[in-house]
């Protein structure tokens, strides 16, 4: 019998075949820390080791609240910037650079093979670079600076399969919320999601990275493509170490096997407060929004940008509605600004902000109201999670997003 | 074995309505994470709940977020343990690492009514509710030495001690 991908990426790492349900001691070739270094800081502290394992294997990024909103998040990013500066640790990028898991990618650290750890539960993105990306928890990425280990159980893979042709304007997030919406929020718990099938295959980098980004809010512990020509191509200039592509074997056993079709695929929302709460948006009410929110670590690259960029060139933003754009990189930020995106957004009425998470988890730069209505192309609804917990979002892609914008209510996009 | 109050819950309770995310980088200390336990999920929680409470919920507790602060608020809001149908792989690794008590048995959340009284033998595994009893699988050796050494920290410490 055939290994999954992730018997196959234990395998190598502990140089011994290894099998679904054991548990195994690792040092991740990645692991990745943002703003909650500082509280991860004080966790290492109490361990009172008195140096980093291996400062190289760390890289962190300060992306969820920068720049720091308050006295209380300034005094935060200070702390890791200590951190970083006395423990010698190289890969830092402070408040200018972006979402970590874009910065991540950008930088080529995110590579076929390569076992990532995250503290932060969308560190299943770099799946679409086939690697094995999953979340842990503070304690555990403190640990990890400590020792450099950190235990996995080797969990029962899945396979998803999604066959089709995009109809025009629809995308990755259609499709992930698509199949979130049919399996729910716990559908795939604890399972190593493999996705495959032309559809996916047919996707850009950008779409992979939305699918694999997802792959958590339907219970995921980590979610892979396949590395292809597309993923090489994309690395060949930016790869920062050696990679070895892994692969599931053809005859690999699966805990179960999924199959969509995505032919007739309608642009999706999810509705408040569960992100499996999906409908087709023709389905839903148009209901009056009170902001549009493009952006975040699922839906703010320049594809996505692109697509807000040509759909609002000659029309305005509602006046209802405060449309926030953040280019998930400052990378993002100059390829769109280069290419004029910003320009015609910014005309049209848009707020153009700074690379970062944004309001995603309600800290600053657009949260909401009581009552109030957001669209939002990031990746949780849940209630409270912008600012009021009286507030409700839905979530859809940047299309959506953008038509909304205009609109000023939720509506198909291919209306607009 | 341990006596406790229930406070029952539905399915897919997420870390945002456990710990929301706007105290996640400026609120370090566990005892003022406590006070914001389930703000966004029942906003009298915080202040009602008593040593030793039990909360009890549906399936996909603690779904969402990494964030740590979801298992540590309930621990030093001096929750004793979590019992749901199941929980987010995330949730089930940071409660293991904090040191607070969680139990899969979809039978016993089904049976258990809020309100009510329950009694847990951890060392048996064995949950007592008005509607009877029933048992609870004991978890991976690996996994229970850190429970049983108080959390991951204090685990890791103990085997740097040991190793020096």
């Amino acid at each position: 019998m055939g290994k999954t991908f992730v018997e196959k990426v234990f395998s190598k790492k502990m140089g011994r075949p290894i099998k679904t349900g054991e548990i195994v001691e690792v040092i991740p070739d990645i692991a990745m820390s943002h703003d909650n270094t500082a509280a991860i800081s004080m966790i290492f502290r109490e361990i009172g080791v008195d140096k980093v394992f291996n400062p190289d294997i760390h890289v962190i990024v300060l992306d969820h609240a920068s720049p720091a909103p308050s006295e209380k998040y300034a005094l935060n990013h200070k702390i890791v910037r200590a951190f970083v500066e006395k423990y010698g640790i190289k890969n830092f990028y402070d408040v200018n650079k972006g979402i970590c898991h874009q910065v991540l990618s950008e930088e080529g650290f995110a590579l076929p093979g390569k076992i990532i750890v995250g503290s932060d539960s969308h560190t299943t993105t770099y799946g679409a670079y086939g690697a094995f990306g999953t979340g842990i928890g503070r304690s555990e990425m403190a640990v990890i600076f400590a020792t450099g280990i950190i235990w996995f159980k080797i969990p029962e893979s899945m396979k998803i399969t999604v066959k089709g042709k995009l109809p025009e304007g629809i995308s990755a997030k259609d499709i992930i919320l698509h199949i979130i919406g049919n399996i729910g929020s716990d559908g795939a718990l604890y399972k190593s999601v493999e996705f495959c099938g032309d559809a996916i295959t047919d996707l850009s980098i950008a779409g992979r990275m939305t699918i694999a980004n997802m792959s958590i809010e339907m219970g995921a512990k980590n979610g892979f493509i396949a590395p292809d020509k597309k993923t090489l191509s994309r690395l060949e200039p930016r790869a920062k170490t050696d990679f070895e592509i892994i692969r599931a074997d053809p005859d690999a056993e699966y805990a179960g096997e999924l199959e969509f079709d995505i032919n007739n695929l309608e642009p999706q929302i999810a509705c408040p407060h569960t992100v499996d709460n999906v409908a087709p948006v023709s389905a839903v009410n148009r209901k009056k929004i009170n902001q549009a929110f493009l952006g975040s670590c699922v839906n703010g690259r320049l594809e996505d940008i692109e697509t807000a960029a040509s759909m609002i060139r000659g029309k305005k933003v509602n006046k209802n509605v405060r449309f926030l754009v953040f280019p998930a990189s400052m990378k993002v930020w100059q390829e769109a600004m280069a290419k004029g995106y910003l320009a015609t957004l910014i005309e049209a009425g848009a707020i153009v902000m700074n690379p970062g998470c944004g309001p995603c988890l309600g800290a600053h730069e657009g949260t909401l109201a009581p009552g109030e209505v957001c669209i939002s192309s990031s990746n949780r609804n849940f209630k409270g999670r912008m600012g009021s917990r009286e507030a409700e979002i839905y979530l859809a892609s940047p299309a959506s997003v953008t038509a909304a914008a205009i609109a000023g209510k939720l509506v198909d996009f291919r209306e607009i | 074995m341990v006596k406790g109050k229930v406070w029952k819950y539905g399915d897919d309770i997420n870390t945002d309505v456990i710990f929301p995310g706007k105290y996640t980088y400026t609120i370090h200390d566990p005892n003022e994470m406590a006070q914001h336990a389930l703000e966004d999920l029942d906003p009298g929680f915080a202040t009602a709940v008593r040593k030793d409470d039990i909360i009890v919920a549906g399936k996909n507790f603690g779904c969402g977020s990494s964030r740590e602060q979801a298992a540590t608020c309930l621990k030093f809001a001096k929750v004793r343990a979590v019992i749901a149908k199941s929980f987010s792989r995330l949730y089930f690794r940071n409660g293991i690492n904090t040191g607070l008590a969680l139990i899969q048995s979809p039978e016993a959340v089904d049976a258990i009514e809020n309100g009510e009284e329950i009694e847990i033998d951890f060392d048996r595994g064995i949950l007592y509710c008005k509607a009877g009893t029933f048992n609870f699988p004991p978890l991976p050796e690996f996994v229970l030495g850190i429970i049983e050494d108080g959390g991951l920290i204090a685990h890791v410490k103990k085997k740097i001690a040991q190793a020096k």
